[in-house]
């Protein structure tokens, strides 16, 4: 059945609805978890599901020129092609990027610009980003690929420490901004421990960095191209499932995407839907199948940035839509879905005094009590905040770690 | 021995009344059969390539003793290791193995030389191209390594780790993060030093791990401490698809080493490893500190089953390293003309070793996977059982350790 099969995807869906087998409170909550006739606490067999999703191609856009067939190699391609020629400080590096790169993303581009613009890095991550940020600092345009997101570890350091910290601790007078880092990130089906991994909850613990994960390749081109001239270090994930799968018309002229603006996919009254990455597909059959089967309109945000990430888009959408659902391929435990829901929490708390009653977001999982003691929305796993009677500030309330059903009052 | 002969002649001409002239014909075959195998040489004196000192006065012998029995025994390792990666190949074409495969055909030498300078109670490191090292630590049967390969219940770890993550008693994998096995290793030297029971770490790592920052932090620990541990360096040319010498500033790996002594060794040659190695665990053994060995050797296959091995160097190259220093060739040479074996005798011994091969690939074919109780086993070190989430919100796995 296709939807039992969507959530027995290998990868692990993070889902908000975790609560539903703690007390359910409403109607859209019981016909949910009809839907999933094998919803009950007990483990059982699993039969063994090839992970799927469907790549959605965005329709064609024109307000960027003429366009060609890409997909999301080829178009990072084309955004490094655009930028060696247009910015003659710009280099590329990395292990293995000269023949072209273990994904094609660096193909022709030695040939083109030359080897002292496209050249190898040993095999040293720590190295490379290091290394990158001194050329940054310098005044390069640096552009490192570490090849697998699994690897990019050693090279933490210099990212968190080192990289993010710059401007801040030389108080403007330098900066290495002109840095981006590139990594193929995500599920892949047969990568296992470490050519699968979605490190970016790890660094959006770290101000001073951009993290940016695009859907596709027109979103990848404009998206990297943003990082590149931004003026801060920004790492860009590049879901490598979509490398060959995503094929879209992308423009064959440079053409930027604002970073930290979450796009709204799809408009919808019921339930707010964020994902980024290979998982924004996944999000697009869900609501087509919650609207088909469940008659549940559902209004999808691909969030892009994930540090800074737009707060407002999101928390405008779960105000009108009063519930939310983030999904994401990388643990539930400290994954930035966590982030997400007490960031709204905690927002939506603060919309209560200006806020029409009825707009209050209410969950799924917990209903408003008359009483003062509110009961915010579960939006994930995170729990619950029961602020204190009179006062709305985050650091008198109370934060109840559980996962599972909201406690009485 | 002529009275035993003959004596034996004399027994055969007794049945050849019964049986006429055709007996007697099959009487002195034998006869002459028993003649060649008294005649085996039981071990004979090779002479070794000299290897290159840095910071040694003086290196490894170079001229071993190789016996008989030893001979047999390495060729049998290196022919089934050899048999086991082509077969794991065709199983990984079939799409029997899955994800990712690096094999380990060419390098024989390396892993049976080292193992047989080293005791089995010595501890070995290795990184992802680690099959043939869990066959000679371990001496299972190759069919728990087949099975890990395959991901079923009869593997090495029980089929979570794969290809890249095999364990046995005293090694330690089988590690996917490229250099990140070396530091480990080092800890290992550490522990031996430690626990005093004369034991040695051997710490390998490739060509391509020799420019991680790792593995300098991790020479300049054993230096500091004189820990008890060999480092090895399996140079096979190429890191992936990048040659040593576009990788390297310094592609002489065994002086990489700086203050820590270091010999470069013929890695095609089982026996030079083996006096290599004998003398790389005798130099730790005697206190005197760490010791780096480069192995020069040679990979058939590409990086992985996802290379095909010919875009960075030439066919021409591959078949030349195969004709000219093959590992396994050498020694069936070696003892073939050293009177130590017999043609046919390989050749049964091939033949047995490929009804193995075979029989383990059925095995790692028709075992069934590790149950769904124990996907999410080992986790955490717990006592009571952790739950934890299956791949939707509602399915609840148990992880035990």
């Amino acid at each position: 059945m296709a939807a039992s099969r969507l959530f027995w995807r290998t990868s692990g869906v993070k889902s908000s609805l975790t609560g539903l087998t703690g007390g359910v409170h409403s109607s859209l909550g019981l016909t949910l978890l009809k839907l999933y006739p094998d919803c009950t606490a007990k483990p059982k067999t699993q039969r063994r599901h090839a992970a799927h999703f469907t790549f959605h191609p965005d329709p064609v856009t024109t307000q960027y020129g003429p366009t060609q067939k890409m997909n999301l190699f080829q178009s990072v391609t084309s955004a490094l092609d655009n930028t060696l020629a247009s910015d003659p400080t710009a280099v590329i590096f990395g292990e293995d990027v000269a023949f072209g790169g273990v994904f094609r993303c660096t193909v022709g581009l030695r040939d083109k610009y030359g080897k002292d613009r496209v050249f190898n890095t040993p095999l040293c991550e720590q190295g490379i980003v290091g290394f990158g940020i001194g050329a940054a600092v310098a005044g390069a345009t640096a552009i490192a690929e570490i090849q697998f997101a699994d690897y990019i570890y050693p090279a933490f350091d210099q990212i968190v420490n080192e990289a993010a910290k710059y401007r801040y601790r030389s108080g403007n007078m330098f900066d290495c901004g002109k840095l981006t880092i590139r990594s193929p990130w995500g599920c892949v089906g047969h990568g296992s421990l470490y050519h699968s991994q979605s490190p970016e909850a790890f660094f959006a613990h770290c101000p001073g960095i951009k993290i940016v994960v695009p859907r596709g390749p027109v979103q990848a081109k404009g998206l990297l191209l943003s990082c590149i001239d931004d003026q801060n270090p920004c790492i860009f994930f590049e879901p490598k499932i979509l490398y060959r799968a995503a094929v879209e018309q992308v423009p064959t002229e440079a053409y930027h995407i604002p970073l930290s603006q979450a796009e709204v996919l799809q408009e919808g009254s019921d339930l707010t839907l964020v994902a980024w990455g290979t998982q924004v597909h996944v999000m697009r059959e869900v609501a087509a199948m919650a609207q088909e089967k469940l008659g549940v309109s559902c209004e999808l945000i691909d969030l892009q940035t994930i540090l800074p990430w737009d707060k407002e888009t999101v928390c405008k959408s779960v105000v009108k839509t009063g519930r939310l659902l983030v999904s994401h391929e990388a643990p539930v435990t400290g994954g930035f879905a966590a982030e997400i829901s007490s960031t709204v929490q905690v927002r939506s708390r603060s919309h209560e005094s200006e806020i029409d009653q009825g707009l209050l977001p209410e969950c799924v999982l917990c209903r408003r009590s008359v009483s003062s003691t509110w009961r915010l929305p579960s939006v994930g796993f995170v729990g619950m905040i029961r602020p204190s009677r009179t006062s709305l500030s985050p650091s008198t309330s109370q934060i109840s770690g559980s996962a599972s059903r909201p406690s009485s009052a | 021995m002529q009275n035993m002969l003959t004596v034996i002649a004399n027994a055969f001409k007794g049945g050849a009344k019964i049986n006429g002239a055709q007996t007697v014909s099959e009487g002195s075959r034998m006869v002459v059969s028993a003649r060649s195998f008294a005649d085996f040489t039981p071990q004979a004196s090779f002479d070794i390539k000299r290897c290159d000192l840095h910071r040694l006065d003086e290196g490894p012998a170079l001229q071993t003793v190789l016996t008989r029995e030893d001979g047999l025994r390495y060729y049998r390792t290196m022919q089934t290791m050899r048999r086991m990666e082509l077969k794991a190949d065709q199983l990984y074409k079939q799409k029997i193995i899955r994800g990712f495969c690096h094999l380990y055909d060419g390098q024989e030498a390396c892993a049976v030389g080292i193992e047989a300078g080293i005791n089995p109670m010595d501890h070995v490191i290795t990184a992802y191209r680690a099959h043939g090292y869990t066959y000679t630590r371990r001496v299972v049967p190759v069919k728990e390594i087949m099975a890990e390969l395959t991901g079923r219940r009869g593997g090495v770890a029980k089929g979570k780790g794969g290809s890249m993550h095999m364990y046995a008693k005293n090694f330690y994998g089988g590690n996917g993060i490229v250099g990140a096995q070396v530091p480990l290793g080092a800890g290992v030297a550490l522990a031996c030093q430690y626990q005093g029971k004369n034991e040695v770490c051997v710490t390998l790592y490739g060509d391509g791990a020799a420019n991680q920052g790792q593995i300098f932090e991790s020479f300049n620990m054993a230096a500091l401490w004189k820990l008890p541990c060999i480092f090895i360096c399996e140079n096979n040319k190429y890191g992936m698809g990048t040659s040593v010498e576009r990788a390297s500033a310094s592609t002489d790996y065994y002086k990489r080493g700086d203050y820590i002594p270091g010999l470069r060794v013929d890695g095609m040659d089982v026996l030079g490893v083996r006096e290599a190695t004998r003398f790389a665990a005798d130099f730790c053994r005697s206190g005197k500190g760490p010791i780096l060995m480069e192995l020069q050797t040679y990979r058939y296959h590409g990086h992985s089953m996802s290379d095909p091995g010919v875009s960075y160097r030439t066919r021409e190259e591959i078949q030349e390293v195969r004709s000219k220093s093959d590992p396994i060739s050498m020694l069936k040479d070696r003892m073939i003309s050293s009177n130590m074996a017999r043609v046919e005798e390989i050749k049964d011994i091939d033949a047995e070793i490929r009804t193995e091969i075979e029989e383990a690939a059925q095995f790692a074919t028709s075992d069934p996977e590790p149950p769904l109780e124990e996907l999410c086993n080992h986790i955490f070190y717990n006592d009571a059982p952790l739950e934890v989430r299956g791949t939707n919100p509602w399915t609840r796995l148990k992880s035990t350790s």
